[in-house]
């Protein structure tokens, strides 16, 4: 198959197509040579922000790795989805243990490697929101705190989808879940501390932390690409909206996924050594409204009893967000803008 | 050569010289010694190549083996007691990924009340996971029962579990015949894994198994323990040739050629119970002991031929199905029936309560004399237990029984309990 020439142009998403740009800079997806770690055929939902992630990562993963790639599961929805046997969708090496346990796993599987000599074989862990912020958490912190030579992949769609959407650690408050019902004076999840496992492996200081969401392939691909240039532990996070979870249309999860960064919901960034080294700024900033009406999981917070209050404080949550990466630009001042343009030709 | 050496160390000592890739340590008496004394090993270089991680739990622990193993290297770990339940599901996994880890396990009590010292009871908890079970009756033979084990596990695909009385073999000082590196390396062949996660041959390994398939692929877990009951004597055997030692196999046999009644026990309280059994002989009884080395599988058939000519047996355990009786007794009964033997359970050594000598030969006296009960409890004091329940009837909240005990025993100073 060869590549196509530009014939298209993608407006209105912020997303460069890969067709406007040059060979080196399309994905790796756009690749036809590219190595389908997870193979067509599965059995996600349609929509699905977690089988979009997981190839884009593990294929980037790939490729970065010379095809020299092992991956880790955690028990959830990936693992579920492309794994009932006798089928199976991985085309690498792929084992899957239990539930709370892939980062270890991941570990042994890493020192096999290192005491038979094999460095370039790299390691892949990867699973849910709750198989990593909550009950692989100890595991997780384990691997980080020792700097095992793993890249830990977290999907987040926020919640324990695979048995039937309950509230996890990552679950954002308000959040209708099974477990979080929208019943009584507080509706949906509570406002409590959250979890915040990005920064929580930030405070390991391990080599490389990054978020990313499903709305922007490059950078996700970008991202694990710099993650494998690294050795030692590493996490990725990555947000993928889960439109059975979420109650958002199967078409629109990309667009979700974009709102939740455009609105601070999910900031993006990446981190080196503990110290942030980049954001995604927001382009257009997004009140939360546009990005919670879209879902209904936050439907009881608008329509005939709306809780503005509610939508308030996930408002405020987001400036949070904003103002702990600098996801704006603040406007500059005439004088700073007069001095900073100053030196420049006009 | 003779060393007067630790029990904890010597098995270090043979784990070492059977060469594991990848060792995990996570602390937990009475397993402790042996897995900082491989962690010293690795550190010198005296072990190599041999990675060995220091994890944040048990669960870590097992779970760090199983991805070593299913990357081709020889897993090792040790553990005891709690650290086997926070394992536990990673356990199951191990056996049911066919992954043939080998781990010590330092018997010990489960809490609550928290105690330290040695039963079977946490053994008795995972019997039922796929693993098996070879229960040493001193350190000599946990030392080497470890090699005959790695041998067993890859041969198999299984992994294989030491089990060794916590303090009382893990810190007793004795005599050990360490083997030496050649001897190991002779009889023990490097890991050639079954299945290995390997980027030249992509496989997936751990995927979901519905009802279709799963009965059969437990049952051919149970066929690769079924081979066990063949491969465990013959290693044996091939292990006695090799060094001249009897350690491992299914049953060991004590004077049972004329016995009337038998005995049957597992691990270091054998040799109790044999100095207990040559007294009760001199005094004319005809009483043996069957010893039982292999617990998982379990050898019925072995087990039956032993007991098959004495009238009693008298199975005593140091552990407690609670609502029910003793463990190992149940199974025995199982490989007797249709037989006219008749079964005594007892239950010993809970929490590390010594069984001594002289309460086994007035144990046996009874025994002979007919007097043992169906189920009974060496040494127990019904007189502080009546007084507990007493207590427990006249007020709800009549606190701790565990500290209540004790205060009745004299044992913590204190004005005594309300009553």
């Amino acid at each position: 198959m060869t590549k196509r020439p530009v014939r298209f142009y993608q407006v209105g998403s912020f997303a460069v197509g890969n067709r406007l740009l040059s060979d080196e800079e399309r994905t790796v997806q756009s690749d036809p040579d590219r190595t389908n770690s997870i193979d067509s055929g599965h059995r996600a939902c349609q929509g699905c922000g977690e089988a979009l992630g997981a190839r884009y990562a593990l294929d980037a993963a790939m490729r970065a790795t010379n095809n020299q790639l092992v991956a880790v599961n955690a028990t959830g929805c990936l693992e579920v989805f492309s794994t009932p046997y006798p089928e199976t969708s991985w085309r690498i090496p792929w084992l899957h243990s239990l539930f709370g346990n892939a980062p270890a796993v991941a570990t042994g599987v890493a020192a096999a490697l290192r005491v038979k000599g094999q460095s370039e074989v790299r390691v892949v862990s990867q699973g849910g929101d709750g198989g990593t912020v909550d009950i692989g958490f100890g595991c997780l912190s384990g691997m980080f705190e020792r700097n095992d030579d793993v890249l830990y992949i977290c999907y987040d769609n926020e919640g324990y989808m695979n048995t039937g959407v309950q509230r996890s650690g990552a679950t954002p408050p308000a959040a209708r879940t099974a477990t979080t019902d929208v019943v009584g004076p507080q509706p949906g999840n509570t406002f409590g501390q959250g979890k915040d496992l990005p920064r929580i492996a930030m405070a390991h200081d391990v080599a490389y932390v990054a978020t990313a969401t499903v709305a922007d392939l490059h950078d996700l691909e970008a991202k694990v690409e710099r993650a494998m240039a690294f050795r030692g532990a590493r996490y990725l996070h990555v947000l993928v909206p889960c439109p059975l979870g979420w109650g958002s249309a199967a078409n629109e999860t990309i667009h979700v996924a974009r709102l939740a960064k455009e609105t601070g919901m999910f900031p993006v960034f990446e981190a080196e050594y503990g110290v942030v080294t980049s954001v995604s700024k927001i382009r257009h900033q997004t009140p939360v409204e546009e990005y919670l009406k879209l879902q209904k999981r936050f439907a009881h917070l608008f329509g005939k009893n709306p809780r503005p209050e509610i939508v308030a404080h996930l408002q405020e949550l987001a400036n949070r967000n904003i103002a702990r990466y600098g996801l704006i630009d603040r406007e500059e001042t005439p004088a700073a803008r007069h001095a900073s343009t100053s030196e420049e030709p006009a | 050569m003779l060393q007067q050496i630790e029990g904890s160390r010597a098995v270090a000592e043979t784990v070492a010289l059977c060469r594991p890739e990848v060792v995990c340590a996570y602390p937990i008496s009475p397993q402790t010694h042996i897995i900082e004394a491989v962690g010293v090993m690795v550190k010198e270089g005296r072990l190599s190549p041999c990675e060995f991680i220091n994890v944040e739990s048990e669960f870590a622990a097992m779970s760090v083996a199983i991805g070593a193993s299913a990357t081709g290297a020889r897993a090792y770990t040790a553990t005891a007691s709690q650290g086997l339940l926070y394992m536990m599901e990673a356990v199951y996994n191990a056996a049911g990924l066919g992954l043939p880890i080998v781990m010590t396990l330092a018997n010990r009590a489960i809490g609550a009340p928290i105690n330290i010292w040695n039963d079977h009871s946490d053994a008795m908890a995972v019997r039922d996971s796929g693993w098996i079970q070879l229960f040493a009756e001193t350190n000599q033979e946990a030392a080497d029962l470890h090699v005959q084990a790695f041998r067993l596990a890859e041969e198999l695909s299984v992994p294989v579990m030491v089990c060794m009385d916590g303090f009382i073999l893990t810190h007793a000082v004795e005599g050990v015949d360490l083997l030496d590196q050649a001897s190991v390396d002779r009889f023990l062949p490097p890991y050639e894994p079954r299945q290995v996660l390997d980027p030249e041959h992509p496989v997936s390994i751990g995927a979901m198994v519905g009802p279709e398939a799963f009965p059969e692929v437990r049952y051919l877990a149970h066929l690769r323990q079924l081979d066990a009951l063949h491969r465990i004597p013959a290693i044996a055997e091939e292990f006695l040739t090799a060094t001249g030692r009897q350690s491992g196999g299914l049953v060991h046999s004590y004077r049972t050629e004329d016995a009337d009644t038998i005995v049957v026990a597992m691990g270091s309280v054998l040799g109790t119970i044999k100095d207990a059994v040559d007294i009760r002989r001199e005094a004319g009884e005809r009483i043996g002991v069957l010893g039982i080395t292999s617990f998982r599988p379990f050898p019925a058939r072995a087990v039956r031929q032993a007991l098959s000519g004495a009238s009693q047996i008298v199975v005593l355990e140091k552990a407690f199905s609670i609502g029910h009786g003793g463990v190992l007794a149940t199974d025995v009964a199982m490989a007797l029936q249709g037989t006219n033997c008749i079964i005594r359970e007892v239950v010993a050594g809970l929490g590390g309560r010594p069984i001594t000598r002289q309460s086994l030969v007035a144990l046996f006296y009874k025994a002979a004399q007919g007097e043992l009960g169906a189920l009974l409890f060496l040494d127990l004091d019904m007189d502080v237990v009546d007084r507990e329940v007493e207590r427990m009837k006249a007020n709800r909240r009549s606190g701790p029984s565990a500290e209540n005990v004790l205060r009745d025993l004299g044992v913590t100073r204190g004005e005594g309990a309300l009553s």
